[in-house]
C-alpha cells in the first residue's frame, strides 16, 4: 500500500495532482485494492463539464461498479484512452499508467477538504 | 447480529482472505484476486470453503419414495450416486435447486443452498408423505469443502482413505480425509470442472483445510473465494438460486428440462410443468455476450426500445475474456445469434445470445 506524498487525496478515494490549472485524477491504492480486478473503465469524454463531488467516471471490477467523483469543477481536457485496452493498469499502477482523466479548472485551484498522504492513510485505517 | 463463521475462518484470515457478510456468513470473497483464483481452478485445482451450504438427511424405509415425490429428477441412480435436481412448488416455481445424494435406500442426503436452509427443511418436512421418514436438518453438524479442477483427484487421493479414481462423476462414498473419519466424498461441484465436494463432521474439520493445502502444494493449490466461485459457475451456466432461478421461474424456463422428468410418477409441480410444456414456454434463460460493460442482475433486456426481459447474472469471463450474462427473454429471441440490447445504468450495450454454456471442460 502506498500514498505518494506529492499527491492530494479525497475522502472518496481519488488522488489528484495539480499542474497549473490542470488536475490529473486517479483512484488510490486503497480504492483499487477494495475493488479487485478492474475489467472496464467508463471514461468521461473530452469536453464534458464536471463538478467537484459529482460522479465523472465509472470503474467496473468483477465484483462491482464504482463511481469516481471529480475532485474539481471544470472541463475534461484529456482521458486515459489506454485504459480501454488495459483497464488492469488501474490495479497495477494506480498513480501511474492507471490515471483516469484531466480536468481544466477556470482559475487557480482551490479545492476544499483535500487530504495529504498522511491524513488520507489515517482516513483509510479508520 | 453476529456473523456465522465456518471451522476454517482462522485459515481464511491467515491466508489474507477478504471477509465479507455473505448471507449472514463471514466468508472470503477473494484471496489473491478473482482472476488469478479463477484461472488456477480452470488450469489445475483450487480449494473452496462451502460450509455455509445446508445438509438435510431423510432417513427411514420411505426415504427414497419421499425424495422422489419432492424433486423433479427421477433419483433413479444406484445407491452411492448423486443427482442434480430441483424442488418445485405446485405451480412449477422453484423452491430450490439441490443435489440429492443417494447414500442408501433408507438414507438420502440433500445439499441445499445456504440462503434456503430453513425454507427447504420446512418444505421437505411438510411435504413428507411417509410417516416413516425422519427429516433431519444437520446443517450445523457438517462443514464442507470443495476441491475443484482437473488435479483435484490427485490432491485428494493422497489424503483420503478411499481410492477416488474409482469414484465416477456424481459418485459418492464414505471415508476419512486427512485422518478425519466419517466424511462423505462426492464427485460433484459448482465450477464446471472435475472435482469433489467433501462433507466433513464439523468437529475436527478445521485441520483438514491445511492438510489439503499441503497435499496440493505440487499443484500450487490455492484457496478460492466466493468471487471466483461465481465467475466459475457462471461460465459453466450453473444456476445461482435467487438470481437465475427462484420461486417465480420454472425449471423448463431455466433450461433445466434435463433434470425435469415429466414421465416419472407424481412429483410436486408435475401437473403445472406438463401444462407449461404443452402450452409452450413464453420465456427462456439464455446465455449472452455483452459488449464493453458488465450487465448486472435486473438490468433490462431491450429490443427496438421495448423491455423484453431482465438480466439475472453477469460478469467478466476470465476464460472467454468477454462480458457474459444470463437473462430471461421471450422464446422467439432465445436462439443463438439473436441481437439484443441491455440497459446498463441508463445506457444501452449491445448483446448477442450465444450457445449454452459459455464454458465446457476440454477433458
Amino acid at each position: 500500500m502506498s500514498y505518494p506524498a506529492d499527491l492530494k487525496y479525497t475522502q472518496t478515494h481519488e488522488w489528484l495532482r495539480t499542474d497549473g490549472a490542470v488536475v490529473t485524477v486517479g483512484v488510490t491504492w486503497f480504492a483499487q485494492d477494495s475493488m479487485g480486478d478492474v475489467v472496464h473503465v467508463e471514461l468521461p469524454e473530452v469536453g464534458d463539464a464536471v463538478s467537484a463531488g459529482e460522479p465523472a467516471c465509472e470503474i467496473e471490477s468483477v465484483k462491482a461498479v464504482s463511481d469516481v467523483y471529480s475532485p474539481a469543477t471544470g472541463t475534461i481536457v484529456e482521458v486515459n484512452q489506454a485504459l480501454e485496452d488495459a483497464p488492469e493498469d488501474v490495479n497495477s499502477a494506480p498513480y501511474g499508467d492507471g490515471w483516469l482523466f484531466r480536468v481544466a479548472v477556470g482559475s487557480t485551484v482551490v479545492l476544499a477538504d483535500l487530504l495529504d498522504a498522511d491524513a488520507y492513510e489515517t482516513h483509510c485505517a479508520g | 447480529m453476529d456473523l456465522l463463521r465456518t471451522p476454517f475462518f482462522e485459515h481464511h484470515k491467515a491466508a489474507g482472505g477478504r471477509l465479507i457478510d455473505f448471507g449472514g456468513w463471514e466468508l472470503p470473497v477473494q484471496y489473491s484476486g478473482i482472476m488469478a483464483e479463477h484461472k488456477q481452478v480452470r488450469s489445475s485445482v483450487g480449494l473452496f470453503d462451502v460450509s455455509h451450504m445446508g445438509e438435510v438427511f431423510l432417513r427411514g424405509p420411505g426415504a427414497l419414495a419421499a425424495i422422489r415425490h419432492l424433486v423433479t429428477n427421477a433419483i433413479d441412480v444406484p445407491n452411492g450416486h448423486a443427482q442434480y435436481t430441483a424442488m418445485c412448488h405446485p405451480n412449477g416455481g422453484i423452491v430450490d435447486d439441490l443435489i440429492v445424494y443417494r447414500l442408501a435406500d433408507d438414507e438420502i442426503l440433500v445439499c441445499v443452498n445456504a440462503a434456503n436452509r430453513a425454507k427447504d427443511f420446512e418444505w421437505i418436512r411438510q411435504n413428507n408423505p411417509e410417516g416413516s421418514v425422519a427429516v433431519v436438518n444437520e446443517s450445523d453438524d457438517w462443514a464442507q469443502i470443495a476441491v475443484q479442477g482437473r488435479d483435484a483427484e490427485a490432491v485428494l487421493n493422497s489424503i483420503s482413505s478411499v481410492d477416488l479414481s474409482a469414484v465416477p462423476s456424481f459418485g459418492v462414498v464414505r471415508g476419512s480425509v486427512a485422518g478425519l473419519d466419517g466424511c462423505i466424498l462426492a464427485r460433484t461441484g459448482y465450477t464446471g470442472e472435475d472435482g469433489f465436494e467433501v462433507f466433513l463432521p464439523v468437529d475436527g474439520a478445521a485441520d483438514v483445510w491445511p492438510a489439503v493445502v499441503h497435499a496440493g502444494a505440487d499443484f500450487n493449490i490455492m484457496p478460492i473465494g466466493l468471487g471466483a466461485r461465481d465467475t466459475l459457475r457462471l461460465e459453466a451456466k450453473l444456476m445461482l438460486y435467487g438470481n437465475d432461478i427462484n420461486d417465480e421461474t420454472t425449471p423448463l424456463e431455466a433450461g433445466l428440462g434435463w433434470i425435469t422428468k415429466l414421465d416419472k410418477a407424481d412429483f410436486i409441480g408435475k401437473d403445472a410443468l406438463v401444462r407449461q410444456k404443452a402450452e409452450g414456454l413464453r420465456r427462456r434463460l439464455v446465455c449472452m455476450v455483452v459488449e464493453k460493460r458488465i450487465a448486472r442482475p435486473h438490468c433490462p433486456i431491450m429490443v427496438d426500445g421495448e423491455v423484453v426481459g431482465e438480466v439475472t447474472s453477469g460478469t467478466k469471463s476470465p476464460t472467454l475474456e468477454a462480458n457474459i450474462a444470463l437473462g430471461y427473454v421471450p422464446r422467439r429471441l432465445a436462439r443463438p445469434g439473436s441481437r439484443l440490447q441491455i440497459d446498463i445504468r441508463g445506457r444501452l450495450a449491445e448483446a448477442e445470445v450465444v450457445k449454452s454454456p459459455f464454458y465446457k471442460r476440454p477433458y
